[in-house]
């Protein structure tokens, strides 16, 4: 569903995303994972055709997201990590306004937000401006926006940012329901626990290459940790230093 | 590896004298940061400076002749000075007052790094004196720079020694404390009262009023009238008028009194020592209710919000308007719309512009055009170049004020537009369009009101509305395709924007255009200007002047707005910023 073929993005003399080729099949849930800086918001902003790769290409249901970007996006729905959105419209208002950048307006789209809005528990607030919400109501908001044209396929960068534990249960539902009914999911996190448990393929990447790719079996095998947990394979497959550095910090 | 929590004690409270030092020094540091990286400030310093120079000669040159001249009128001159000084004074401490009002709503109340600050063992005490003096720091900058050229001018007329400045030093800082310290205190309350937010959306609105006001009240009282001996004896007996009532409750009338006094040989320590006394009894004032309200108060603003959004039919009402655009740009434009008329800071402007239409038209209706029935004909001519020369110039200047930031202000949220299948022509088209029709509407208000106040030909109305339009459309591509090329992401203040260096280009640029446009016109239709003077035959413009005015205009605007468009579609298409 998502085909990325030697994607690179330099920030000066800086390289953030170092050629990556990455295959996200259709139907599924797929994280990348990584330390921070890593280079997984730059992959996930080229994906979502937010940032302009310096080389190499990304094919979303094979429409090229520079070349042929209209279609490319229209099966897309992205999730940023920080929910900055409009903060002088309503919820519902910003909703309809993602709705109508995808085309999409009338009774359907009307009770597809309303629908949206009581999923999140944010019906009441519907009315109310979006600088009004809490930083976990304003997540709920973005991913609706992302959800409100019903897209093919989301790129999510750290889905579970300020979200309580109803929330956060309600996406694990809601992205394993979206999987099953044909959707793809591209899901960067820093929740060990969340992408073990979640997701059906994975994808390390460091130093702005991908070093692991595969099940959980098949990471376990590229890292040589038998039965290790995902925490122990990261740390092996991504370098331990900076944890020791940490406990040093700490114990001043 | 173990972590010993024995190692994370708990300091004592940082003092308060300690606390104000540790709480600005992160202002000063990221201030001088900014100017050291040359990003903001430090690439511009050379050009304040010398503007700041520039406007403090022509102010001194200005206020010296203009006191030289009020202290020699027989009697009354000398009053006349000081009470002129009086209000300089009372029109500061009122700026003075609304300025720390909402500057105390933001470093109180609203700074982003007020959780850090109040998370930290600080003295309350200490972070009253941080964020009052980063309040009267951040007021009163601007109004000393205004300030030094007066103090200036006194001292070169009344021949004021040099100690006088150090006099004027003493006196001044209470003149800047008492405001801060007032401001600050009335900011508490009023955020006790009604929500942050919301506070700060009132006093925008009252700023911006009190500054209309202002404005209206200055030019109608017409001061051009100084350089005729008629007028100068109108404003004579306006100024008697004032005679009476000088307040000695005010801080401006004190310090007035501290500088005449001295100026006149006469100084008396009692107005320093009632300054003083006064700033430091509203110090003390304002430390005490800031000990009792502001836990509370800053706690409220934290939890104030407006509920229910009023006017849904209006909006159902102006997007059914809107259905033609198609959906895309429809949405776009009631987004745009929905965010300027909710946020008070961006709408209130609408006022200022209110304010300047009305002062515009109103110097094209004093102005003394009719005076000589002979030279009428040409001064009417040469003023309809001018109208549309300053006409060009005010619409730049809106331009800039609500077209350039129109793309810099999506900032954050690009990532909305970016990710979606919306054709970036379509994102430029409804930017254009939102900033050019409102525009279009003044220019138009401008043009055809104060022609017909000239009493021009009906070919030269048309020529100059055409012109207007014209311009109007060249400039606001200009001031869209300056502002999606040189965007200020990070500034979330609208009017801050267009200070940055892709808004005085937009300026350079805009004014450039406006030039070759009123050169050509005016190369086109010199003939028919000249012969409004007294020794030519006068006749109307002929057929072909007016073509080759129209078609320069148009030839010059087409270039001016057709690149500019398609340098900002370009550019937004490859994903700007």
């Amino acid at each position: 569903m998502i085909r990325l073929e030697g994607l690179t993005k330099t920030y000066g003399s800086f390289t953030a995303v170092d050629g990556i080729d990455l295959d996200v099949p259709k139907g599924g849930l797929f994280g990348l994972l990584g330390p921070n800086g890593a280079g997984k918001t730059s992959s996930l902003r080229m994906i979502a055709g937010i940032l302009r790769p310096d080389a190499g290409r990304v094919l979303v249901d094979g429409f090229d997201i520079v070349e042929d970007p209209y279609r490319a996006k229209a099966r897309l729905g992205y999730i940023p990590d920080r929910p900055f959105v409009y903060e002088k419209l309503t919820g519902r208002e910003l909703l309809r306004f993602c709705a109508a950048l995808y085309g999409q307006e009338g009774e359907e789209i009307e009770e597809r937000i309303l629908e949206l809005l009581q999923l999140w528990d944010l019906d009441r607030w519907g009315d109310e401006l979006v600088e009004t919400y809490s930083h976990g109501m304003r997540q709920k908001l973005i991913i609706s926006s992302a959800l409100v044209h019903r897209p093919r396929a989301l790129v999510i960068d750290e889905p579970m940012v300020g979200l309580d534990p109803k929330a956060a249960k309600l996406l694990k539902d809601l992205l394993r329901a979206f999987a099953d009914s044909g959707g793809t999911a591209l899901i960067s996190t820093h929740t060990l626990e969340f992408a073990e448990a979640l997701c059906d393929r994975l994808a390390v990447i460091n130093e702005g290459r991908i070093v692991a790719y595969g099940t959980m079996d098949e990471l376990r095998a590229s890292a040589e940790s038998d039965d290790r947990g995902l925490e122990e394979i990261f740390l092996r497959l991504t370098g331990g230093e900076s944890q020791a550095e940490l406990l040093r910090v700490l114990a001043g | 590896m173990s972590v010993d929590a024995r190692s994370f004690a708990a300091p004592d409270p940082i003092p308060a004298g300690r606390a104000i030092l540790v709480l600005l020094r992160p202002k000063l540091l990221s201030a001088l940061g900014r100017s050291a990286k040359g990003r903001t400030i430090g690439s511009r310093i050379p050009l304040l400076a010398g503007s700041a120079l520039l406007a403090f000669v022509f102010l001194f040159i200005v206020g010296t002749r203009l006191l030289s001249a009020l202290r020699e009128v027989p009697d009354v001159g000398p009053l006349l000075a000081s009470k002129l000084l009086g209000l300089a004074l009372l029109l500061f401490l009122g700026i003075l007052l609304l300025s720390n009002l909402i500057a105390a709503l933001s470093s109180f109340f609203l700074a982003k790094d007020l959780g850090l600050v109040h998370e930290a063992p600080v003295d309350w005490l200490g972070v009253y004196g941080a964020r009052l003096l980063e309040t009267l720091g951040s007021s009163s900058w601007m109004v000393l720079l205004m300030l030094a050229p007066v103090v200036a001018v006194y001292q070169s007329v009344y021949g004021g020694d040099a100690f006088f400045y150090l006099i004027a030093v003493v006196t001044l800082v209470p003149y800047l404390i008492i405001p801060a310290a007032i401001g600050s205190a009335i900011t508490l309350v009023l955020v006790r009262v009604f929500p942050a937010r919301r506070t700060r959306d009132i006093l925008a609105f009252v700023s911006v009023i009190a500054g209309a006001l202002l404005v209206v009240g200055l030019r109608v009282l017409r001061p051009e009238r100084l350089v005729n001996p008629e007028g100068f004896r109108n404003l004579v007996d306006f100024l008697a008028l004032l005679r009476g009532p000088s307040s000695l409750w005010l801080p401006s009338e004190w310090l007035a009194q501290s500088l005449t006094g001295y100026l006149d040989g006469a100084f008396d320590p009692f107005w320093l020592w009632l300054s003083w006394s006064t700033a430091a009894a509203l110090v003390a004032l304002g430390a005490g209710l800031h000990r009792w309200l502001y836990e509370q108060c800053y706690t409220r603003a934290q939890e104030g919000t407006e509920s229910g959004q009023r006017g849904d039919r209006l909006w159902r009402l102006f997007g059914a308007m809107l259905r033609p655009l198609g959906l895309a740009r429809r949405e776009l434009v009631l987004k745009d719309a929905r965010i300027f008329f909710r946020d008070a800071t961006q709408w209130s402007q609408l006022l200022v512009l209110g304010v300047l239409l009305f002062v515009y038209v109103y110097n094209i209706r004093v102005l003394p055009v009719q005076t000589s029935e002979t030279l009428s004909r040409f001064l009417v001519a040469m003023v309809v170049f001018l109208n549309l020369a300053l006409a060009g110039f005010i619409l730049a200047a809106v331009a800039a004020r609500f077209v350039f930031p129109a793309y810099s202000l999506e900032g954050r949220t690009l990532w909305l537009l970016r990710s979606s299948p919306l054709d970036p022509a379509t994102f430029v088209w409804s930017k254009y369009w939102s900033g050019a029709v409102p525009i279009l509407v003044l220019a138009l208000a401008l043009t055809v009101l104060t022609n017909w106040i000239l009493g021009v030909a009906p070919m030269v109305m048309t020529l100059s509305v055409v012109s207007i339009i014209a311009l109007t459309l060249a400039l606001v591509a200009q001031a869209l395709a300056w502002g999606v090329t040189m965007p200020r992401f990070e500034t979330a203040n609208a009017a801050q924007i267009p200070t940055s260096l892709g808004g005085m280009l937009f300026m350079l640029t805009s004014l450039l255009s406006l030039a070759a446009v009123i050169a050509g016109q005016f190369w086109a239709m010199r003939g028919y200007v000249y012969s409004g003077l007294p020794w030519r035959e006068t006749r109307d413009p002929t057929g072909i002047e007016l073509l080759s005015a129209f078609a320069i205009t148009i030839t010059v605007t087409a270039v001016a707005g057709f690149f500019p468009y398609r340098i900002a579609r370009r550019r937004v298409a490859r994903g700007a910023g």
